[in-house]
């Protein structure tokens, strides 16, 4: 299959992701930081805070901290006491989860503001008997017929059905080189929001108002229609009961610590303050706080490569894919293959293949065809002919028939996969041969193409066509394996020539010979074993496999119907882009683990702060826990309270960011991230809650 | 420590490893349908069980089935053995002519054998008789564990099968589970125990002539039959009231180490049983090495703290260091035929699996020492852990690891080829919710009332801890007492017979529920992408995440309890 456009790998680039996403846009962009800071204060409705039950827990515990505070200055004590602080603490800690939230939210939608823009009254000159008549674009239905010139925007989605014209897709690529368009075929398809350069088309708008590529991706990137991911819920659901456990840990605190003051007879129960300070600090607040602000970063990181996802749930599919189907033509190769030589049969001249080679690929405009008239013309001097002269007729390549060539002055010109050709030869009375089995043997051996040209029922010789693997692939392949992931090559050459590309590319299976429907067959088989496909398509006859896959990466030069049946559309019509989107998935897998772990594990640290401070007067001996040397009680629980809000802050840009992803096997994954942060998590707040309270001992705040 | 203490933990646990395998692999088959060498005598009888019950054998069950057959059992058990006691007076088998048991009491108790908690807020010479002994609460020892293991073996079907909406049948694994298991078992070992001493007869109580010239009155009773099953079916609630401390029920060292042994086994045997189901014996080993890492830092923590004794004693110049005519340490409570290292290991033991069956007073123990009891069980007696329930319950654990930190490897966290997600998730922490909720609600709401506090002897922490210890107990099926508690109240028997069937059932029906989720699960198979769940690494994890899970949620209360204790006891401070 050929695909417009092949970016070209960065070979010494040994992570995954590409750095092309750190380029995009600087992670603390000031504008979305001001508006970030506008909606951490508009997000405080309890409405909306009540969707993430920790924080909610926070605000409604802020809110009581707030009365109390509110009440002890009303009796006349000084501003800035211990409650007011911790008040002021408090809000803090949402705040701070909000704006992370906001940060994530701010990026998508600076980018669905420059996208509304392209939207702008469009008006179409839409086609009713002949005629055309102006209305607004937004008035177009599925089904309407539009026309569309040079200089004018295209009113919405469609299929070209008449006409070839250069269209600019910048608004929705970023890509400024024009693409062609053109009715029929698997280049028809035209999006609402581009703009025609040269000459015209009509177009059948196929979708209706709201319901546009360019909606689609607003809403999208916008995060308007964000719904939790399925790992995210579960992870919601374990923090909530989290919180709910920790709650009852602190709520049950009071009867016990008041049966403690009664028989100890000295000191008082906890106040609701200190109480309310060790839920918050125990809760996952850090997970909580940056959860969401985790998914809506993992988007958006798919979107700064340029892909489309249609839900989160496929970028998460992604991160736990184990086989991944990659088309051999565009993907592993250059898509190019180029004919070298020609190679006559006994009794038959070199020059005669080429020229009947040549006569077979005039009208074939793939890049193999193209190359053979060229290498005929370099080599042996034979012009392309004016075929119009003569009584011509092309027959064109089909999946099915496996072959092309021409119909010319009563020849019957062939060239085509081996055993299609030879099949085309018997049918004409011709008979296999020895020979040709041998050569064509020989050029799949060393990973090249055999084509085979036949004229009617006499096989001439073969062509040799050679594939180019694209650079760096080998070592991609071999990162996947370490990931866990099976590479499997999908090829429409025969069982030699595939294997020879995928012993070179170093890729551990592949599928030769394949139709649309062994692809379906394969992905059917592997969904089956319990396993998770990902598959990249563009051409409609991929419709189905592509839906059929856990993870369907649609090109964006494919047709309207590869892009309805994946999952997610690659604007850079880039296939290798795939293994990048896998990785984008593990990565928004492992920072959620990461921060959850990191928040669970600090709280064995705010144990020991606060406990013993709150006991300090029923049971003086209980000083032995205070393991950090805290100053005062209240300097302990405000010190956790601060760390506890300041660690979201300081998370936000890997939150936002990710976590380090290197591919390796998921022992060395987990060792690595384990000793990170879980024991990283235990240690970490140890001394940054003994600093925090050195501070505010310094300031005299407590 | 002594070198000689230190060798017979050792010996305990070797002898115990060396167990794991042979009766683990006896069990997968048992449960798989396999033959075993006692099909030839025992087939036979289960045939018989089936036809007399209509038990159709090849019959699968969905989850909700199997844990309706567990429900309905408990129920109509929990009911006849309330009516049992109710009418005793009137029944044979009562030489000593023992009154009917007062409702709230029989509610506890039937509860209590129920759920195989065997909590007994009763003195079993002076309340129950013969017939109540063998019909009522003997019989539950083999029910409640026969269900504890065939509920464990459903939640294992849940990883070994896919694709499937059943989990077995809960009518034949509980019977195959007494069948082929405990009776054979239990029938062996009560004649080995009889050869030590342990009593078995139908008298009425012998009068006896102390040296002094006193009478006293000795116990006499069925005692032996019910001793085996007590402890293999880690129900723990003895024939009498000094339980495995009674020269009656255990004798000599010797019945004291097999008396450990019964213990574990079966929980022990149930990993590799486990490793055998799912077809990867070494994730049963991985489960065997967490719990043998808790179960020693368990046994070290109470023998230290007990051979370190009390140093508010050693202050007044007692001699509490082991010399070769004396233990040492910490002797308060303990039996001497078994000394400290015995007695450490036999309150890890009892509480690490959910027996509470004790050979001395956990009420006596230094506070460390009753610090550890008390936290075994609300790590939720996984280490080994109850029949069944020990596996089921780490396995619940070993969810929970994987959630937390399989995330971390960039996949959907999955445990032996299952995806864990949103229901499994939710399950599981259903399950701790109602652990914490049960304990800490129920201690909080009785702690401060007049009702509890009349029935401690004593106050400040240690206090704290016993009322907590209570709950503790029952919420964890674990039924041993810290003692100091009289617990004969109505409202001790009222909420301690709720809490303990909210810790059985509570936490049975959402694991199940999770296992017909998992078990309707495609297998994933297993990639270098996959979080390994064999190996050091997932051990020490799996360790972690149950300390952490407990520690977090009980910390606080444990700190006013035996923690400050702790630190009251070493700088010299008492309470009455």
């Amino acid at each position: 299959m050929p695909v417009a456009t092949v970016t070209p790998v960065n070979t010494d680039d040994t992570s995954l992701i590409s750095k092309r996403a750190a380029r995009a846009r600087p992670l603390f962009d000031p504008p979305i930081v001001k508006r970030a800071i506008g909606d951490s204060f508009v997000k405080l409705n309890p409405r909306a805070m009540m969707k993430n039950p920790v924080m909610f827990v926070v605000e409604v515990g802020a809110v009581m901290t707030t009365i109390l505070a509110a009440r002890d200055l009303a009796s006349g004590a000084a501003l800035g006491g211990f409650t007011f602080q911790i008040t002021l603490w408090l809000w803090f800690t949402v705040l701070f989860a909000n704006f992370a939230e906001a940060m994530a939210e701010g990026r998508g939608k600076a980018q669905a503001d420059t996208l509304r823009k392209t939207k702008t009254e469009t008006t179409a000159r839409k086609l009713i008997n002949g005629k055309t008549e102006t209305v607004a674009a937004t008035m177009l239905r599925a089904g309407d017929v539009v026309l569309v010139e040079a200089g004018e925007t295209i009113p919405g989605d469609g299929d070209v059905i008449e006409g070839i014209a250069s269209v600019d897709e910048s608004a929705i690529t970023g890509e400024s080189a024009p693409v062609i368009r053109e009715s029929g075929g698997d280049r028809s398809a035209v999006t609402g929001g581009t703009k025609v350069l040269s000459d015209w088309i009509k177009v059948k708008i196929t979708s209706n108002p709201g319901e546009t590529f360019l909606d689609r991706m607003i809403a999208l990137v916008e995060g308007a229609e964000r719904q939790k991911t399925p790992n995210e819920i579960a992870l919601n659901i374990m923090i909530a009961g989290l919180t709910l456990v920790f709650l009852l840990a602190v709520v049950t605190l009071q009867p016990f610590a008041a049966f403690s003051v009664h028989s100890s007879g000295s000191g008082t129960a906890p106040s609701v303050t200190v109480l309310i300070s060790l839920l918050v600090c125990l809760i996952p607040t850090t997970i909580g706080g940056l959860l969401s602000a985790i998914g809506i970063a993992g988007m958006d990181r798919v979107m700064q490569h340029n892909v489309l996802a249609m839900s989160g749930k496929a970028v998460e599919a992604a991160g736990d894919v184990n086989t991944l189907l990659l088309d051999k033509t565009g993907t592993i190769t250059l898509g190019n293959r180029q004919a070298v030589e020609f190679i006559p049969l006994n009794g038959v001249t070199e020059a005669e293949v080429a020229d009947a080679a040549q006569l077979s690929s005039l009208a074939d405009e793939t890049p193999e065809g193209r190359s053979i008239v060229v290498l005929a013309k370099q080599r042996y001097n034979i012009r392309g002919r004016e075929v119009a002269e003569h009584e011509a007729h092309f027959i064109p390549f089909t999946a099915q028939t496996r072959m092309s060539g021409v119909d010319i002055d009563g020849r019957q010109v062939r060239k085509g996969a081996t055993d299609s050709v030879m099949e085309f030869v018997a049918e004409h009375g011709g008979a296999p041969c020895g020979e040709l089995t041998e050569i064509t043997d020989r050029i799949s051996r060393s990973g090249g193409t055999p084509l085979v040209v036949a004229d009617g029922g006499r096989a001439l010789g073969v062509v040799h066509l050679k594939d180019v693997v694209k650079g760096g692939m080998r070592e991609r392949f071999e990162q996947l394996r370490a990931m866990g992931i099976r590479t499997v090559m999908i090829t429409g050459d025969n069982p030699l020539t595939a294997s020879a590309i995928a012993a070179e590319a170093g890729v551990d299976d592949f599928l030769a010979q394949a139709t649309p429907r062994d692809k379906m067959d394969l992905i059917k088989k592997e969904q089956a074993g319990g396993r998770l496909v990902a598959m990249t398509g563009d051409g409609t006859n991929d419709a189905p496999a592509l839906a059929q896959a856990d993870v369907g990466l649609a090109m964006n030069t494919g047709t309207m119907a590869a892009k309805e049946a994946g999952n997610m559309v690659d604007l850079d019509s880039n296939p290798t882009k795939l293994i990048e989107i896998v990785a984008i998935g593990k990565q928004l897998l492992m920072t959620r683990g990461a921060l959850f772990t990191f928040s669970i594990a600090n709280d064995v640290a705010k144990y020991f702060a606060i406990l013993p401070a709150m006991f300090m007067v029923t049971y003086p001996e209980m000083g032995k826990l205070n393991i950090m040397g805290l100053h005062t009680p209240q300097s302990a629980v405000l010190a956790a309270v601060i760390f506890n809000a300041l660690i979201i802050m300081a998370l936000i840009p890997l939150a936002l960011r990710g976590v380090k992803y290197r591919p390796m096997s998921a022992a060395s994954l987990l060792r690595r991230n384990l000793l990170i942060y879980g024991v990283g998590g235990v240690i970490a707040p140890f001394p940054g809650i003994w600093l925090i309270d050195r501070l505010l001992g310094l300031l005299r705040l407590a | 420590m002594t070198t000689n203490g230190l060798f017979q933990i050792g010996l305990y646990l070797a002898v115990l490893l060396l167990l794991v395998k042979p009766l683990g692999a006896y069990m997968a088959r048992v449960f798989q349908s396999e033959r075993t060498f006692l099909h030839p005598v025992l087939r036979p009888i289960e045939n018989l069980i089936y036809r007399i019950c209509g038990i159709e054998e090849a019959a699968e069950q969905s989850w909700k089935r199997y844990a309706g057959g567990a429900l309905v059992f408990s129920a109509v058990g929990m009911l006849l053995t309330y009516l049992l006691m109710r009418v005793q007076q009137w029944l044979p088998w009562n030489p000593q002519g023992l009154g009917n048991v007062a409702a709230d009491l029989s509610w506890n108790t039937a509860a209590s054998f129920t759920t195989n908690t065997n909590w007994q807020s009763y003195t079993p010479e002076t309340t129950m008789s013969y017939l109540t002994e063998m019909a009522a609460l003997a019989t539950h020892n083999f029910f409640s564990a026969a269900m504890g293991m065939a509920v464990a073996i459903a939640v294992v079907r849940g990883f070994s099968r896919h694709s499937s909406k059943t989990l077995g049948n809960f009518w034949v694994d509980f019977t195959r589970s007494i069948v082929y298991i405990l009776l054979p078992l239990s029938i062996v070992v009560a004649l080995l125990l009889c050869s030590q001493g342990v009593i078995q007869n139908l008298h009425p109580y012998t009068k006896a002539a102390t040296l002094e010239g006193a009478v006293q009155t000795l116990p006499q009773g069925p005692a032996a039959s019910q001793e085996v099953i007590k402890l293999l079916g880690t129900n723990g609630g003895g024939f009498l009231n000094a339980n495995s401390a009674h020269p009656y029920e255990n004798p000599t060292p010797f019945t004291n180490f097999i008396q450990m042994l019964l213990i574990f086994v079966i929980p022990a045997g149930l990993t590799y049983t486990f490793g055998k189901m799912v077809k990867d014996t070494r994730q049963g080993w991985a489960l065997l090495a967490a719990m043998t890492v808790l179960f020693l830092a368990g046994v070290f923590v109470v023998y230290s703290a007990e051979q370190g004794g009390n140093p508010i004693l050693a202050k007044r110049g007692l001699q509490t260091q082991a010399t070769a005519t004396q233990p040492g340490g910490n002797m308060e409570g303990k039996e001497v035929r078994f000394g400290i290292a015995n007695t450490a290991l036999f309150t890890v033991i009892t509480t690490d699996a959910s027996c509470g069956a004790i050979n001395n007073a956990h009420d006596s123990l230094t506070p460390l020492g009753g610090l550890v009891p008390l936290v075994n069980i609300e790590l939720g007696e996984v280490v080994f852990g109850g029949v069944g329930s020990g596996l089921y319950g780490i396995l619940l654990f070993a969810i929970l690891a994987v959630f937390i930190a399989g995330l971390m490897v960039g996949r959907t966290p999955e445990y032996l080829g299952k995806k864990i997600e949103q229901k499994e998730v939710k399950m599981v922490m259903l399950s701790v919710l109602v652990m914490a909720f049960s304990i800490l609600g129920f201690a909080a709401a009785g702690i401060n009332l007049s009702t509890v506090g009349n029935s401690l002897t004593n106050h400040g922490p240690h206090g704290l801890s016993e009322v907590l210890y209570a709950y503790t107990s029952a919420v964890g099926n674990n039924g041993s007492a810290f003692a100091g508690l009289n617990a004969n109240t109505m409202y001790l028997n009222v909420t301690l017979g709720l809490a303990m069937l909210f810790g059985r059932f509570l936490m049975l029906i959402p694991l199940l529920a999770a296992a017909g989720s998992l078990a309707a699960k495609k297998q994933v198979p297993v990639s270098a992408g996959t979080f390994p769940t064999h190996g050091p690494l997932f051990v020490a994890l799996l360790v972690g995440v149950v300390v952490i899970v407990g520690a977090l949620t009980f910390f606080p209360a444990l700190s006013l309890g035996p923690v400050v204790e702790h630190f009251l006891m070493q700088q010299g401070r008492l309470w009455s």
